[in-house]
């Protein structure tokens, strides 16, 4: 039987088009139960972007959970990975309590994870198809991309309390310069590391740009040790590889640099990402590598992935009345 | 045929009142005019295609949502909005205009023993329980709309948090400032999507107020 393409909606054709993508580039469809054991998510609650889950009992007396997130039911059911690199795509629906309406909200998600041996080809992987996936979802796509170690590493050497850290994390993840100097005017920070800070505030946008001026900013300044200067370098120089990739599969002009991307410090480090379609007000696709979630899990190996927010595109037309190009 | 020229306008929200009127003269001076805001009529929706700008009036406390949800691109907000509503948006700006405190206060003289539930009335209810949160201080909180000074007079609270522009009204009816929260101006805050396909705009715009604060 031949299915006419406009019995579908645009949102079933973007999670179609994007499980054909990822399909293609050798990704398992992973499927799972609505349902997850309350205990996962009780352990892991920062994790999730709010801490009200929709719970019920089962009939055996077990707390169970409809699940609010997939990323840690992947990885809780991936134990054993060894050397190897586990590549899972997933399509679910999950349930959250919408920042907007503060009630539940049935969201539509697909997305990928990586688990294991994650190096800088698979992170340059994951990155290239989150822009093709932005490509498929619009016409007009940007990728910002950060680095979470450089403000992590940044924030260990000012030594301040973890209230001065989240307040000066807020501040870089909304552009706020002025709050930021506010903030280290009050914990008395020295112009040098205030001035890092800021940097990570004002430099963003074309990478070409973006990547010598941190150079300059970070490797240049007299304040770190050779140790510390060489981490930085590292991991400017995981940036540079990744606008290398883009630039190789002829994507360069929707990367950013923009640090204003930030995660969970806690769960969240080295690249982090977020996917914005011009005409919808949020980002479009989130994601990083969350290696310190694995290991709070009792994992060994590296993990990356992002999430698609099918939901969010309500607005785009760019499916009506056309067919789906994948490359 | 005539050459047309294509801009990305920037949507503008304003905030309705005094603050918005200030609020707009400094994009005005900044080179962001826009004649027809200024004409006594019903309109809504004011553009200048020329400086590349469409202005809207709202309701104060709708701007950040406005921007939020990317119907404004930018909007000026006051930062008790903000930090009430927590909206995910970039703060780009410090106007220096709107100037004033958040504060709590209570009746003069009036010291918190501890041993009962503090009740505290506010219209800021997000940052009154994060307030008092950081001090592991268990509260009853009391939700008004105004006249939020009224309850520790007639007994409904103990304390208010509220905006503290002068101090007037609180010594007028015996009541005093017990502790600052936070220092409150107006902010240009940005959607964080129409920053990516904007920036050059919406950079230019932040940069010419940023020149002209006082």
């Amino acid at each position: 039987m031949i299915i006419n393409q406009e019995i579908f909606s645009n949102k079933e054709k973007a999670m179609f088009a994007l499980r054909q993508l990822y399909a293609s580039h050798g990704f398992s469809m992973y499927r799972m139960s609505k349902f997850e054991e309350f205990e996962l998510y009780a352990s892991n609650m920062d994790f999730l972007d709010s801490g009200q889950i929709i719970t019920f009992t089962d009939t055996d007396g077990m707390l169970m959970a409809l699940k609010p997130d997939v990323t840690l039911s992947i990885v809780k059911n991936n134990r054993h990975i060894g050397n190897r690199i586990i590549k899972l795509y997933y399509n679910e629906n999950i349930y959250r309590v919408s920042p907007k309406t503060h009630y539940f909200k049935e969201i539509m998600q697909v997305g990928l994870e990586c688990l294991g041996a994650v190096d800088s080809a698979c992170i340059s992987e994951v990155l290239l198809l989150a822009a093709e996936s932005l490509q498929v979802l619009s016409d007009e796509p940007k990728l910002d991309v950060s680095n979470l170690d450089i403000l992590t590493q940044l924030l260990e050497s000012c030594s301040l309390s973890r209230d001065a850290e989240e307040q000066i994390t807020e501040c870089i993840s909304s552009k706020n310069a002025h709050g930021l100097k506010r903030v280290c005017r009050e914990v008395d920070l020295g112009p040098a590391r205030a001035e890092l800070l800021n940097a990570l505030v004002t430099t963003y946008g074309d990478p070409e740009e973006v990547i010598p001026q941190l150079e300059q900013a970070f490797l240049e300044t007299p304040i770190f040790s050779s140790e510390e200067k060489s981490a930085f370098a590292k991991s400017i120089g995981a940036l540079r590889e990744i606008v290398e990739a883009f630039r190789e599969a002829g994507l360069e002009e929707m990367l950013n640099i923009d640090f204003s991307v930030v995660g969970d410090l806690k769960y969240y480090n080295g690249i982090i990402f977020k996917g914005f379609a011009a005409g919808v007000p949020d980002g479009v696709i989130s994601g990083g590598q969350y290696d310190k979630l694995m290991k709070s899990m009792k994992r060994t190996s590296k993990a990356i992935g992002f999430g698609v927010y099918i939901d969010s595109l309500g607005k785009l037309s760019k499916f009506d009345g056309e067919e789906v190009e994948i490359k | 045929m005539t050459d047309t020229k294509k801009v990305k306008m920037v949507n503008i929200a304003l905030p309705k009142g005094r603050l918005g009127d200030k609020v707009y003269d400094m994009f005005e001076k900044a080179g962001f005019e826009c004649p027809s805001i200024k004409e006594k009529n019903r309109k809504l929706v004011f553009e200048n295609p020329d400086a590349g700008v469409r202005y809207f009036w709202v309701k104060p406390s709708d701007v950040a949502i406005y921007v939020e949800r990317g119907a404004a691109d930018i909007g000026v907000v006051g930062k008790d909005i903000l930090m009430e509503a927590r909206s995910n948006v970039y703060e780009l700006l410090d106007l220096n205009v709107g100037k004033c405190r958040m504060a709590v206060a209570g009746p003069e003289g009036f010291r918190y023993d501890r041993d009962n539930e503090l009740r505290v009335a506010t219209k800021f209810v997000n940052v009154a329980r994060e307030f008092y949160a950081a001090s592991g201080t268990d509260i009853d909180i009391i939700h008004l709309n105004g006249s939020i000074e009224l309850a520790p007079i007639l007994g409904l609270s103990d304390v208010i948090v509220d905006l503290v522009e002068t101090g007037t009204t609180l010594r007028e009816n015996h009541l005093e400032v017990v502790e600052e929260i936070a220092k409150i101006s107006a902010r240009l805050i940005a959607n964080k999507s129409s920053f990516k396909f904007k920036t050059k705009q919406i950079e230019t715009i932040t940069q010419k107020l940023e020149e002209i604060i006082e």
